[in-house]
This record gives structure tokens, sequence and C-alpha cells, in this order.
């Protein structure tokens, strides 16, 4: 290695502080008449400067943009990501969000300056009621685990209403996403899981064993997390109605159903919604998100407080009511991004909501269908809009689902879901999402079908990728023994 | 030091070796191999009650965190800071050194329940 | 129409995939239930899109902002909207799939490695929803920590946060809280004495509090260390400029509300939930955390890590069950921190004493007007006016002036109090603008 070629495989990870000089500047502000200590206390002040890089603002600009660089994103690579519906995110949305008329408001300004803004919320509400079929929406949780915690909370304070002290117990299906079970957790509940049948759908005996009068709530995906409709879901609902407990839908994998099927028809009392996944808000890199939460009729007087009510055409946040659960965090809501989801509703009609569902449902299967052979279906049957695939290991050479990910990577294509969900044996679930055109698909098989020949031909060559990234695999139980966290390390 | 040979192991690997009423614990070599690379031991704190068959510990890999259930019950008397400051302790030496902690056995009785060494190989074939 | 297949493709798709219709696909979802009827306004086109919104952007209206309370009007650098709107960051996922996702990985360890030298704290976290649930998070780490479940909360806490403390914890009935009363401002001493005890978990305080005063921080750590409590506090990043750090009067856990930096006011979201803690309290720290490793061939890597506490892997034995965090708005804070620096910190910060203290004495000499507390504030503090704040608030809104936060809706008592704040942003024409309109109401 020349010493060039050495300063460049330097330059290209050195972390800001390791591009400081001291005394460089890049924002600066006119001076204070007078320092800070002239208006306060000595001990009030601080007494070293904090370890912050200096740097110039050119050099900002330069380092992160090349960071930038280093990243897969939606933007330039095809994400089949099971149940985290990454759709194209409409650039019109974020000149929307950015306006100063929406970006400036501040959170306590009076209602009557910022009619703009609650009218969106209110008119949010109302689109997300109209496509589930429930009754009322909470805009405030900031993501679905947060929805996820606040349905728990309604459900809690629905039975002690009633005067139930009984209601201990959360039925959750053992393919659900960890968030349930902690949430369940959180919320003071005992989780009491239910089996899958080998057809991946929940087991209906087991569902009638586990849902007592101690049951406050079901909760399950629809469709599930193996990307199947549970067709019995009308004697789910039953199950959990005759004990006296309320269904919860976790609707991270809406996608499938916005257009197709309002979940309260199927018997759904209370469900959160991940804007960021089926509503095209973009994943900022794991956030922010926003998780509205809708309820049924009963139990709307236990919604989080505020909320936006209207009358004669003027909006006004409603803070206080009786039976609300109170507030989930700070201010409204993210109103950033539910001002995105909102503007992407808008684009869209009944028809074109269907589209979505059949358009998601089609890719997964055309996926699906023409890569069975080589990566075994979970469960051979069609799919909704997402397919569980696995490796089997033996006729891999021992090339495992982890493998076959990160040398999807070297192909430019970010792997699919893996290991998830725990019920299926090297699992990858995919799901291409209704923006992804038969040409991005039809590259991603051949990958794949690539992939799998270099496994017969050369698996050592599989087994140690990726190769074309800034990286190569990572030493991760270095980095839980020894965590490096900072660069003010102690 | 517990030699393997002397101890007695649960059917979720756990280890218990008994010198009078104080048993040392542990997880078990073909534990520790499951587990592969440790990350972090949580152990219980000293003066802490422990029920046999109830979780009072967590081993931490990368991609996992495995329940530690205690053999037998009892108060907590000793732990193990090694294994805290050098989780790989574990993986190196699960029978040995790697051990946990100390209980002082509340019912003794609960050791006979236990898989004696031989019984334990056999088990995990 | 963001799905870009024709009806040829379509066609085709399906005999590929074996059937003759969609209906096929479909035919495992209960047929009674497909297909409702939709009752949604007309779609609208990109240009009637853009049209709709202006019309709702006109409703709202710009003003000059001297209100605070937990959300604060900073200069964004136009830098930071031109990086972090970059498809690469802005369309990026969670960057679990470590090596395609080192930009988003390193930014984070930026961020976090920032969060603790302007706290002086010795780990935080790849971000949190907003400060509210960061305080909640922090409240049950300690809670777990210490064993106990007794949890004193100033009195001068926001009044949002210690509503959505309520909101969590009541429902497990285990934490008990109790108020800390405060005297001028700030919590009585003798008060916070008396409610100590051997059960106290943490002692919670904000600093700047919610009535912009300061408090005798270093005070309260050694109380409730001498308890063996732990001390939480709650912090502005951006008064951290300036002020005495979390870390430096022995805080076990600094949570903040992070939007000051860099973050536009968005009508309350999305925020930054800051959380930071002490080396000894890491494993109890909630969320996603990266760390910095290296790769098989020996190259520098960023990995996230300590995974195992997390929901995905511990289910319902998690600590939280926290998924997301705010990954795009901590970008913007770190590319912000990176542009001031720490000089370009202690100016805004700077300025933001002054700012505010100047227009405190110019509001104070106003007859009628009094400033209701008299020891040390930040950027903020409590004005008593000789009639209804709400009406002061009212009228100004013709001058096109937001004048404040009207304590009277947080507390009966206070129904002639505005919460009055001034950041670096406030121009002295500004000031003198709203002297002028508050001392219409003069006597």
């Amino acid at each position: 290695m020349t010493a060039m070629t050495e300063t460049k495989a330097v330059e290209a990870t050195l972390v800001s502080i390791e591009k400081s000089v001291a005394g460089m500047r890049a924002l600066t502000f006119p001076r204070a008449k007078k320092p800070a200590s002239s208006y306060l206390p000595a001990q009030a002040l601080r007494k070293t400067a904090p370890k912050l890089p200096e740097l110039s603002e050119f050099g900002v600009v330069r380092h992160y943009t090349n960071l930038s660089r280093k990243n897969y994103s939606l933007d330039t690579h095809f994400y089949p990501l099971g149940s985290c519906t990454m759709k194209y995110n409409p650039r019109v949305n974020e000149d929307i969000a950015a306006m100063p008329e929406f970006a400036g408001v501040h959170p306590y300004a009076p209602d009557s300056a910022v009619q703009g803004t609650l009218e969106m919320h209110y008119r949010m509400e109302k689109l997300l009621c109209e496509i589930t079929g429930l009754s009322a929406f909470t805009l405030q949780p900031a993501a679905g685990a947060h929805g996820e915690l606040t349905g728990i909370f309604i459900a809690a304070a629905y039975h002690r209403s009633r005067k139930d002290k009984t209601r201990t117990e959360i039925v959750v299906a053992d393919s659900s996403h960890g968030t349930n079970p902690a949430s369940a957790a959180l919320g003071g509940f005992s989780v009491v899981t239910v089996n899958s049948r080998e057809d991946g759908r929940v087991n209906l005996d087991e569902m009638r064993k586990a849902v007592t009068a101690k049951t406050a709530l079901v909760m399950l995906t629809v469709p599930n997390t193996v990307g199947l409709f549970e067709s019995e879901i009308c004697a789910v609902s039953k199950i959990a109605h005759e004990a006296g407990a309320l269904f919860y839908m976790d609707g991270a994998n809406f996608n499938a159903v916005m257009g197709l099927a309002k979940p309260a028809s199927f018997g759904v009392d209370i469900m959160h919604l991940n804007l960021h996944k089926s509503f095209s808000t973009p994943h900022g890199g794991g956030g922010p998100g926003s998780g509205p939460v809708g309820v049924g009729e009963n139990l709307k007087d236990f919604l989080p407080a505020p909320r936006v009510t209207e009358h004669d055409g003027k909006y006004k946040v409603e803070k206080k009511w009786r039976g609300s659960i109170g507030r989930v965090r700070s201010f409204m809501s993210n109103a950033g991004v539910v001002l995105k989801g909102y503007a992407y509703l808008r684009r869209h009609d009944g028809q074109t909501l269907r589209t979505i569902a059949e358009n998601s449902i089609l890719n997964a299967n055309y996926v699906r269908v023409k890569l069975k052979d080589l990566f075994p279906c979970a469960f051979d049957e069609h799919c909704m809009h997402e397919c569980v695939l696995t490796s089997v290991p033996e006729r891999l050479n021992g090339v495992k689902t982890l493998d076959v990910a990160k040398r999807l990577l070297d192909y430019g294509f970010y792997a699919p879901t893996i290991y998830f969900p725990l019920i299926v044996h090297e699992a990858m679930m995919i799901e291409p999402t209704e923006t992804e055109s038969r040409a991005t698909l039809d590259l991603f098989i051949a990958a794949m079908r690539a992939i799998y020949a270099e496994t017969q031909e050369n698996a050592e060559l599989v087994k140690h990728a990726p190769y074309n990234l800034p990286v190569r695999r990572l030493d991760e139980v270095g980095a839980a023994r020894n965590p490096d966290i900072s660069w003010c390390a102690v | 030091m517990p030699k393997a040979e002397e101890c007695k192991f649960a059917k979720t690997h756990e280890w218990a070796f008994s010198e009078g009423d104080v048993a040392t614990v542990g997880i078990s070599d073909f534990a520790q191999h499951e587990v592969s690379d440790i990350v972090f031991v949580e152990l219980p704190q000293v003066g802490d009650s422990v029920s046999a068959g109830k979780s009072c510990a967590v081993i931490e890999s990368v991609k996992a965190a495995s329940d530690f259930y205690a053999p037998v019950s009892g108060e907590v008397i000793e732990t193990n800071s090694a294994v805290v400051d050098e989780p790989s302790l574990v993986n190196r030496s699960a029978q040995e050194e790697g051990w946990f902690f100390k209980i002082k056995m509340s019912k003794p009785e609960e050791l006979s329940a236990l898989m004696d060494y031989k019984a334990y190989q056999e088990s995990i074939k | 129409m963001f799905s870009p297949h024709t009806a040829k493709e379509r066609e085709e798709m399906l005999a590929e995939i074996g059937v003759s219709s969609l209906a096929e696909l479909t035919a495992q979802v209960p047929q009674e239930l497909l297909y409702p009827q939709y009752n949604l306004p007309a779609a609208l086109t990109e240009s009637e899109l853009t049209a709709h919104m202006a019309e709702l952007g006109r409703k709202n209206r710009g003003l000059v902002c001297f209100a605070g309370a937990g959300a604060y009007d900073h200069y964004i650098p136009s830098a930071i909207k031109h990086i972090a709107s970059r498809g690469e960051f802005l369309t990026a996922y969670t960057p679990y799939q470590a090596e395609a996702s080192q930009g988003t990985l390193q930014a984070i360890y930026e961020f976090q490695s920032s969060v603790c030298a302007l706290f002086e704290m010795d780990a935080a976290n790849a971000s949190m929803y907003e400060g509210a649930t960061a305080l909640c998070e922090a409240v049950n780490a300690a809670m777990r920590i210490t064993r106990r479940n007794k949890i004193l909360l100033s009195a001068a806490l926001h009044p949002e946060y210690k509503e959505t403390l309520k909101t969590y914890f009541t429902p497990k009935g285990e934490a008990v809280f109790s108020e800390i009363p405060c005297v001028n401002g700030v919590i009585d001493p003798a008060a916070l004495d008396s409610l100590l005890g051997e059960d106290t978990a943490a002692v919670v305080l904000a600093t700047p509090n919610f009535y912009g005063m300061l408090e005798d921080a270093q005070a309260v750590s050694d109380k409730a260390h001498a308890r063996k409590a732990l001390l939480i506090s709650v912090v502005n990043p951006v008064s951290l400029g300036v002020l005495a750090t979390p870390g430096s009067y022995g805080a076990d856990f600094a949570v903040a509300e992070g939007q000051p930096l860099g973050n536009p006011l968005n009508y309350g979201g999305p925020y930054l939930g800051i959380f930071s803690c002490k080396k000894e309290h890491i494993r109890h720290m909630p969320g996603r955390i990266c760390g910095m490793t290296k790769d098989v061939d020996g190259k520098r890597a960023f990995v996230l890590t300590l995974q195992a506490r997390e929901q995905h892997i511990r289910r319902e034995k998690a600590a939280s069950n926290i998924c997301s965090n705010e990954a795009l708005c901590a970008l913007q804070a770190v590319i912000y921190l990176a542009l001031l620096g720490p000089r370009g910190l202690k100016e805004a910060a700077e300025l933001c004493v002054e700012k505010a203290h100047v227009l405190a004495e110019k509001i104070a000499s106003l007859n009628g007007f009094k400033l209701r507390f008299n020891g040390a504030f930040f950027n903020e503090f409590v004005v008593e006016c000789p009639v209804a704040a709400d009406k002061v608030r009212n009228a100004l809104l013709k001058d096109g002036i937001l004048a404040g936060v009207s304590l009277g809706a947080f507390d009966k008592t206070m129904k002639n109090c505005l919460l009055v704040c001034a950041t670096e942003k406030r121009t002295d024409a500004e000031i003198e603008r709203f002297v002028s309109a508050l001392g219409r109401f003069s006597k």
C-alpha cells in the first residue's frame, strides 16, 4: 500500500472530531455585548468547552456528503425488507413539510393562528377513519411501538372503567414483532403466546384456550408476519369479544389491507398504523415515524389528549375530557410526519388505494414463484404483500440466510428481512412493495439465482461476503464486549 | 475450583457445586458453546433471593439474551465480578473460572432433583 | 399512481405466477370483507395537492416568536437541510445491515459523541422520540437499577412531561411520584430534604426549569446521592453552550428535548429525545446504540451494538419497547453542532442570555408588568401582566407577535402570567416592537 492509498483509506473513515482544527469556524453569530458571566452567577456556568469538532462549513458539508454516499438507500437501491414497506417517498411531500408555514409554527401558538395545521390533523384523522372503518384516531404516537403502547393503555383504561380487575393478560402470536410483547409488559400485562399452525396461521384451538376472562387484549398482525392473511380472522375477533377482551390489530402490514378491506369489518377494536410504512413517509435511517392509533366507537373517550375538534369550520385543540388516558408525549404529534402522510393520502382515492394493495400482492407473489425452486417457501401458497423464503444450508453447501443477505449487498440490493419471524428457520422475508417495477424485480430475481449458483460452485465466496462495500463483515462481538460509543472515551 | 464431574446439572444447562450449604453455580461448557461469544453477563446482586427454576441472571451474546435459571433456591452471598469484567471468561472456562455466583441454599434437597455429570453428558448427546 | 405497472405487465405477471386473475391471490381474504365502499375525496394530482397545501398554509400565521416552553426558535443553518434531505440519508432504513449503512451509523456515533461532549456524560443513545418519553425511560431505568419505586419530581418540571409520566406509569402501578414544591420559581431545598428517603429511586430536576429558572443542581445532586438515590436531570442542549453540564454536577441520567439543535419548530414534532447516562448505567440505556469496531480486514467500521437488551431479542423482557428512534432529527442535530462548534454554540447561547435579560429588564420597567421570580434564568422568564395573559397574547397577534406562553393553561393560579423567551434570532427591532406593544397594557 502506498502512502496515498493509506491516506485515502484513513480519510474515508475519519470521524468529524479527527478532522477538527483548533480555531477553525463554520457558523458565527454576532457577539453579545456582555459575556454570560455578566448576567449569571459563576457557579451556574460551564467550566470547560465541550469537545465538539471545529470545522469549516465546507468541511462539514463534504464530511457528511461523503458519509451519505456510503449508504444504501431506497432512492438508490431496491429494499425488499419484509414488514417495512419500503416504498417510494414522494419528493413533493418533502417540499410540503419544509414550507415555513408548517415548519415554522410553534406548538403553543394560539389555535386561531394555526388553523391550517389543525385542519390538516382533523382531516387526516377523518381519512384514517374512512380507510379503516374505525371511529376515531389519535395522531400523538411517534412510532408504531409507541402506538402499540398507547393502544394497550387504552385497553387497560377500558377494562378499568368497567371495574374489571381480572384482565391481566395480553395474548400475542408467536410470529409477532418483538414490540408486541415488549409493549404488553411495559403496560403491566403478562404475555400469553399462541402458536402458529403448520400453515403459518394462528392456531384457533390454542387461541380458544389462551383467551379467557383474564385476557385484556388479543394482538394480531394482519396480514401476519409470514405474509398470510388470517382467513379465520372473524373467528379470532369473536373469540376475543366473547371472552370480554378487545381485539388489537398491529397495522405494520397495512399495505396489503389498504383499499381491500376495512379492519373494523373484521372486528378490530384498536389498531395502530405506521405512517413511515404504508403511507410513504421516509425512514430517515431509523426515524422519525408516526404511529396513529384508531379505535371503535366504544373506546373514543379513552384516546390520549389533546385532539383536534371542529365546530362551524373552526378547529380547536381539545385538551381535556373525561376518560382520556392522558398524553403519551409532549405537544400534539409528529406533525411534520403526519403532514407527509396526509399529503400522500390526498393523492389517492378508493380505487388507487386498492391498486396499492393489489400491486404489492402481485409483486410479492411474482418474486415468490420465481425463487421458490431455489429458496423454498416457508408456506407454499399464495402470499399477500410479502413472502417468506428460506435458505436450506444442506442444499447450499452450508451457506446460510445471513450469507445470502450479505452477498446480495454485493449485487447492489439491500437484503430482505432476515431471521424474522422467529417461527421460520433461516427466514428471508421479502416485501417488494407496489412501487417497484417488474424490471427491478427481474434484476433482483436474477441476482438471487446467481447467488444460488455461487453456492454450488464457490460456497466460500458467499460465506465471506460482502466484498464491494465500504466495509466487510464486522466484529460485533468486540463491539458488544468493549463498547466504544463516544469519542469522549472514558 | 469446582470440577465438572463433581457438579450437578439442570436440564437447562446450569451447574451447581455444593460445599456444605453453599452452592456455586454457572453454565455448562455445552451451554457456552451453544450461546457462542458471550458479550455480557448480568448477575443478581448479593442479598437477592433466588428460586429453583426461576430466571435470575442473563447471558448476552450479540444476537440473543439467554436466561439463567437458578438450579437451587436460596440467597446470593457472592458474585463473580470476573465474568462481568471479562465475559469471554465464560466461553473459555465455563465450568471453573467462569462461575457466576454462590447461593446459601434454603432447600439443599433440591440438589437431588438435578442430574449428575454422567446423566447430563448423556442428555446432551 | 406511484405504482409503475402497466395493465399489460400485470397480466403477464399474473400469468407467470400461474393465476388467471388477482382474485385468486386475494382468495385467502374472507370474500365478504373484500372491496368495501370508500368515501374519500377525489384523488389530487401533484399540482392540485400543492395548491391545497398552500391554501392550508395560508391559514397558519407567521409570527415573531417569543414563546419557548420546551420548543425554541433558534437559527437553523442552511447547510443542514441540504445534507439531511439527500436521498442517501432521507430514504435509508434502520442500519441493521451495517455494511450498507456506514453513513448513517457513523453519523449516529458522532451524534452520541456530540451529546456526551456537550452534556459531559459518559454515554448516549441514538435518540428517542422526544423529551417527555426520554424522561419516562430514564425513570424506568432508575427504578430497575435502584430497585426502589419512589420518584421525586420537581414541581417546576414541564407540565406535559409530568402528564406523560403519569400516563406511562399509572397502568403498571409500581412507581410512586411526589412533587417537590418550589419557592421563588426553584426547588425548595428543605422540602426536598423532607421528601428524600431510603425508598427514593430518583430525583428529577429540570434546569433551566419550566419557568426558565436555573436550579442549584449540585446541591440537589449531593442530597440525592447521600440517600443513594439517582439524579435525573432534564436540560436544554443549547443552554449548555454556557451553562454547567449535568456531568459536572453528577447526574446519573441526563435527558433533553433536542429540537433546539437544528430542528424546526414543526408544531411540536418530529422532535428529538436525547438520553445520556453515566458509564455504570450503560446496559440499562434503552434504544439503539452505535459502536465503533473493525471489519475482518481491520478497517474501522460502525455497528449497532448492545442490541441484546432490545425488544426484537428480549421481547417481553426488554427494558423498553422502543424500536424506531429519530435518526434524521439526530442527523440534523449533529450537523448543527458540527457547524457551530464549541465557540458558535457559546456565541448563540450568550446571545440568548443577553437578549432575554435585556428584554426582561425592558418589560419589568413597564408600568403594571413585573418579573414573577427574581433568580437567575437562561433565556426564559415569567412575567406577571396587568391583565389576563391570554388577553395579551391575543392582542399581540394583531402585531404579528407570539407574545409567549400563557401559564394559565397549565396552572389556574397563574392566569396573568406569561412565559416569555428570547433566542439569538430575536432582533433588537423585534424586541422593541414587542415591548412597545406590551406597553399598550401599561396602566
